[in-house]
């Protein structure tokens, strides 16, 4: 009954649906991340995006929309610069992270009142989502399934054999920045829920358990949103009675699934 | 009189100031099977992908199946070397093959019952029929060859191109893919173009022999003289084709 108790608050029946619209944004998106092996590449645009999110709190705007567009900057540049290759791009990547970490808690540090809101841009606060922000998830989830629905082969072809596609005239560069898009635009609403650090792990942490278990993408697509919304709202619930950080609450209890299922597959 | 199935007049490709292709000339008909050999860096890979239309030629003219290569992409079938793939994408071998139907049905288009019947033939052809519902990672890399090559087939091209597709597979498999590609030719006529630097591998099998290191030498038949053997790869012919079967070297006079 605690779980009918907590949805009489506002901000928790928020939580919730913000954090069920995440887990389907996860199990898709995770997916294509983990298949395409840019779990690198996506972290590194979540932290980059921390410069986009100072820069807007510096000025006074949006962060998250600050946030958005420096991380699709970021994912386009990575696009590009792992296209020409005059650098690597890992350290490419690596390059993007820390001088978006960097700004960001230099802008955050320079604006007032930073202490506790950097806290929650750095770790997540589910708790302070607002139903302008679920609007805005379902929305965004909608709009990458539609996508996804779209582009099934073609995203298909790129994440088994780029090669091939590429020589049967497939578009294979513009499917790649549409995909680092995507996870640019995702990425970035979910730093609201779980935080920049812990991102990358509500994206891969159902996806790897998923397909470890079942077979044909879209069952396994099926599997990671189910898995998702159990960790989101398990790590939600638990973190209210227990009274300790949602984010961490969230990440802990998909990590803890991960473990056990691979225990018990081997 | 129909359009021959390539057609390669004056072909240059620089890259940078360096020519990689010097004044090709080719043509290949109807049920032709081409052995493409030559060292490696002469330029090999890169004429196949003039042919795939991936890269545009700085000078002189080509054509499949009388149009420009990207406009024929539907009919041609192609096989790269080696394919790397994730051993535990959660792929059927059939889901495999229907990629191959990209280059005839295009952005947006979702598969169909045709393209689902095509890409069974094609499992057919290769004799893998068995096969469509297994992941493609459980399969031996023999088989996955086949798939790969039931890729090639599934658009129901007129011509193949295979670049080194032997390369990573074990000699009895070689013998017994060699096979499938002479069934191919003969009872689907097809028309086959193989890229490979084993000229003694190849040289029982195909019908013609073109050798190619930045010049193309090339008679539209199975014979090259060692002579001209030996200025393609700039070394002495004994070196690179010691126990060739003498029907690839002209008799010198």
């Amino acid at each position: 009954m605690i779980e009918l108790e907590a949805l009489q608050y506002e901000f928790m029946r928020n939580a919730l649906a913000a954090g069920l619209a995440a887990s389907v944004l996860c199990g898709i998106i995770g997916i294509y991340i983990i298949l395409n092996k840019i779990v690198f590449i996506s972290d590194g645009i979540a932290h980059a995006a921390f410069g986009g999110i100072g820069l807007g709190y510096f000025l006074g705007y949006d962060p998250l929309a600050f946030g958005i567009v420096s991380a699709i900057i970021t994912a386009l540049g990575i696009g590009m610069v792992s296209s020409k290759a005059r650098i690597s791009e890992d350290t490419a990547i690596g390059v993007f992270m820390a001088t978006g970490m960097a700004l960001g808690i230099m802008l955050l540090t320079l604006s007032q009142g930073y202490a506790k809101d950097l806290y929650g841009y750095l770790f997540g606060n589910i708790l302070a989502v607002t139903g302008s922000d679920v609007l805005l998830i379902c929305g965004l989830t909608l709009i990458i399934m539609a996508i996804i629905f779209l582009f099934y082969k073609e995203f298909l072809l790129l994440s088994f054999d780029p090669v091939y596609g590429e020589a049967i005239g497939l578009p294979v560069q513009a499917l790649k920045l549409l995909l680092l898009g995507m996870v640019a635009f995702s990425v970035v609403i979910l730093i609201k829920i779980v935080g920049i650090i812990m991102v990358i792990a509500l994206l891969t942490i159902p996806g790897a358990i998923s397909r470890r278990h079942l077979f044909g993408l879209p069952s396994i697509m099926a599997g990671s949103i189910v898995l998702g919304a159990v960790f989101v709202t398990v790590g939600l619930l638990l973190s209210y009675m227990l009274d300790v950080p949602s984010g961490a609450t969230i990440i802990l209890t998909a990590a803890l699934a991960f473990f056990i299922s691979t225990v018990i597959s081997r | 009189m129909a359009d021959p199935i390539i057609s390669i007049k004056g072909l240059w490709v620089f890259r940078g100031e360096h020519a990689v292709l010097e004044d090709i000339h080719l043509d290949l008909e109807a049920g032709d099977f081409l052995g493409l050999i030559g060292p490696n860096g002469g330029g090999k890979s890169t004429l196949l992908k003039v042919m795939l239309g991936l890269i545009k030629p700085d000078r002189g003219e080509v054509r499949i199946f009388g149009l420009p290569p990207a406009a024929a992409r539907g009919s041609v079938g192609y096989l790269p070397q080696k394919t790397v793939f994730d051993h535990s994408f959660p792929v059927k071998a059939l889901d495999v093959v229907l990629m191959g139907r990209f280059s005839r049905s295009g952005l947006l288009h979702r598969y169909g019952r045709d393209d689902r019947e095509a890409a069974l033939r094609a499992l057919q052809a290769v004799g893998m029929a068995g096969r469509a519902g297994r992941e493609i990672g459980a399969l031996s890399g023999g088989e996955q060859q086949r798939i790969f090559v039931a890729r090639s087939l599934v658009s129901d091209p007129r011509l193949l191109l295979l670049d080194e597709p032997t390369s990573g597979v074990d000699s009895a498999q070689q013998k017994e893919f060699y096979d499938l590609l002479c069934h191919l030719n003969r009872d689907l006529s097809i028309a086959i173009v193989l890229v490979s630097h084993d000229v003694t591998a190849i040289s029982t099998y195909v019908s013609k022999i073109a050798c190619l290191n930045q010049r193309l030498y090339y008679h539209g038949t199975k014979e090259l003289t060692s002579d001209e053997i030996e200025k393609a790869y700039g070394c002495p012919v004994e070196m690179i084709a010691h126990g060739t079967p003498h029907r690839v070297l002209r008799m010198h006079d």
